[in-house]
């Protein structure tokens, strides 16, 4: 195939390559993408790649055999950004990363504190395992637990139907209005904004609870009572 | 003849995969399946060790892959159970030697040939990790009471649900009750709960395991041993009968709480 025909650009990273997919089927983008690999001989054997597929809705399956592919050329997929929703939650669940680099702490502090920027929700129906980290630009709401060692990372507030293990961060763009809740409580690291949570004690917080930042600043444990 | 394959993993190393896959296929062939086992952990052989068959070794998986001999030749039938094979991983290859289609490919010839593939994984959660879980009909996880297995074992059952595979099953090895009781260690328990994914077999810490290792007799074969027991008991749990856990305390109530766990579930 024709370099130009093929919407298929190579950028070099500090840490590897970026390619970036133009539009189209992912029916024929995906072959094509492996003609171009073959085609450039051994320059990409051993590379580790991030994969920009734009606004390609890819599903669970798409997603594994492209990295069972790449991986047998020798190529390590390591992070896959897209703007379709659908295709960055099932790359963070594969335990792949969709962002290139993280956003530094100074950048953090600039966002208008006026509520994120999108109200949606993902929902995620299942439970948070180790080494899973969701991040999303709105409400994030679980229905499962969150593990120690998973990472929710919300935009607005985060709710779970469960038990919560792991590490949640609520507007995490700045958003003090955003919060936490959950049905039990056992964290390593809880936060709200810029606001982090001394150490919990085990025992605790073992009924529903919502987090909030209190007027002093600092984060408050409220327990839920039905009215 | 269509076979079950099925892959015991585990994410962190020296948990007792190899141990497992080794001891259920030797009970599975003592009840008279003709099985198979595939050392997956490429570069690191050492299932054929413990089979005590590393002196019969002609060919490896990765000749069957790159074609260099047929699936038959490299499987070594065991010494003393007739319907056991074992094919070896290649010692001086690296994992990168096979592809999980390879797997998915020779997992399926294997199919009409034997009753159960047994497929040993390495640690990690790398290429050698997919490439063991690629063909699974079921996988079997294995941890040990202790948190950094316990948060391994979690995380290869979240790359595991989101592959969309099958719901894996857990053994939890080595248990020393008197260790929980000193609340030392975590319990079977508290091992379920956090994972919460269906129990198969409780195996107790047992230092013939080792021992036998090193004869390259899996402890399966010594029938006073209660850790060889346990293995048992999950080879028929496989089979899809109903055995109850085993009383490692003599005293009842943690394993009355075991018995009650593994049945919600
Ligand atoms: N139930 C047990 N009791 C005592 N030792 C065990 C038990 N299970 C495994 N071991 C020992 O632990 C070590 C690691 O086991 P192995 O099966 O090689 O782990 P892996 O394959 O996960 O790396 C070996 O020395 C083995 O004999
Ligand atoms: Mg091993």
């Amino acid at each position: 195939m024709d370099e130009q025909t093929i919407p298929i650009q190579i950028k070099g990273l500090r840490d590897g390559l970026l390619i970036s997919i133009g539009d189209g089927e992912w029916a024929t983008l995906e072959p094509a993408l492996f003609e171009y690999i073959d085609s450039q001989d051994s320059f990409f054997r051993g590379a580790r790649i991030a994969l920009d597929v734009g606004a390609q809705k890819l599903k669970v399956n798409d997603l594994v055999s492209l990295r069972d592919k790449l991986s047998e050329h020798e190529i390590s997929l390591w992070a896959v950004m897209s703007e379709s929703a659908l295709t960055e939650k099932t790359a963070q669940l594969l335990g792949l990363a969709t962002r290139i680099s993280k956003p530094r702490p100074e950048q953090l502090n600039q966002f208008s504190v006026d509520g994120h920027n999108n109200e949606t929700a993902l929902f995620l129906d299942r439970t948070l395992r180790s080494g899973m980290r969701i991040e999303y630009p709105g409400h994030i709401v679980v229905t499962g637990d969150v593990n120690p060692g998973a990472e929710i990372i919300a935009e607005g507030n985060v709710l779970v139907w469960g038990r919560v293990r792991g590490m949640i961060h609520a507007g995490a763009k700045g958003d003090n209005s955003a919060y936490i809740c959950a049905l039990a409580l056992a964290p390593t690291h809880l936060r709200i904004a810029e606001v982090v949570s001394g150490k919990l004690k085990k025992g605790e917080n073992q009924t529903p609870v919502i987090v909030k930042i209190s007027k002093d600043g600092k984060l408050k444990f409220v327990p839920w009572q039905p009215e | 003849m269509s076979a079950k394959i099925v892959t015991i993993t585990s994410g962190k190393g020296g948990v007792g995969k190899t141990t497992a896959v080794a001891n259920i296929a030797v009970a599975l062939a003592t009840n008279g399946a003709k099985v198979c086992c595939i050392d997956g952990d490429i570069g690191l052989r050492n299932l054929d060790v413990i089979m005590g068959l590393e002196n019969r070794i002609v060919y490896d998986i990765v000749d069957v892959i790159e074609g260099r001999c047929r699936l038959r030749q490299a499987m070594i039938r065991d010494k003393r159970l007739p319907e056991l094979f074992l094919i070896p991983a290649a010692q001086t290859r690296d994992k990168t030697a096979v592809s999980p289609s390879d797997m998915v490919r020779l997992a399926d010839e294997l199919r009409g040939e034997v009753d159960w593939v047994l497929i040993d994984s390495p640690a990690g959660i790398e290429r050698g990790f997919r490439n063991t879980i690629a063909p699974a009909d079921d996988i079997l996880i294995i941890t040990n009471p202790e948190v950094s297995a316990v948060r391994d074992a979690d995380r290869v059952i979240g790359l595991i649900e989101a592959e969309e595979k099958n719901k894996p099953s857990l053994i939890i090895n080595r248990i020393n009750p008197v260790m929980i009781k000193a609340h030392d260690m975590l319990s079977a328990e508290d091992v379920l709960d956090l994972l919460a994914i269906p129990l198969i077999g409780i195996v107790p810490e047992d230092e013939n395991v080792i021992v036998s290792a090193n004869r390259g007799s899996p402890i399966v074969l010594n029938s006073k041993s209660i850790a060889g027991m346990a293995f048992r008991n999950i080879a028929q749990r496989l089979e899809g009968q109903e055995v109850p856990y085993l009383d490692l305390d003599n005293h009842g109530g943690l394993w009355n709480r075991i018995q009650r766990i593994a049945g919600k579930n």
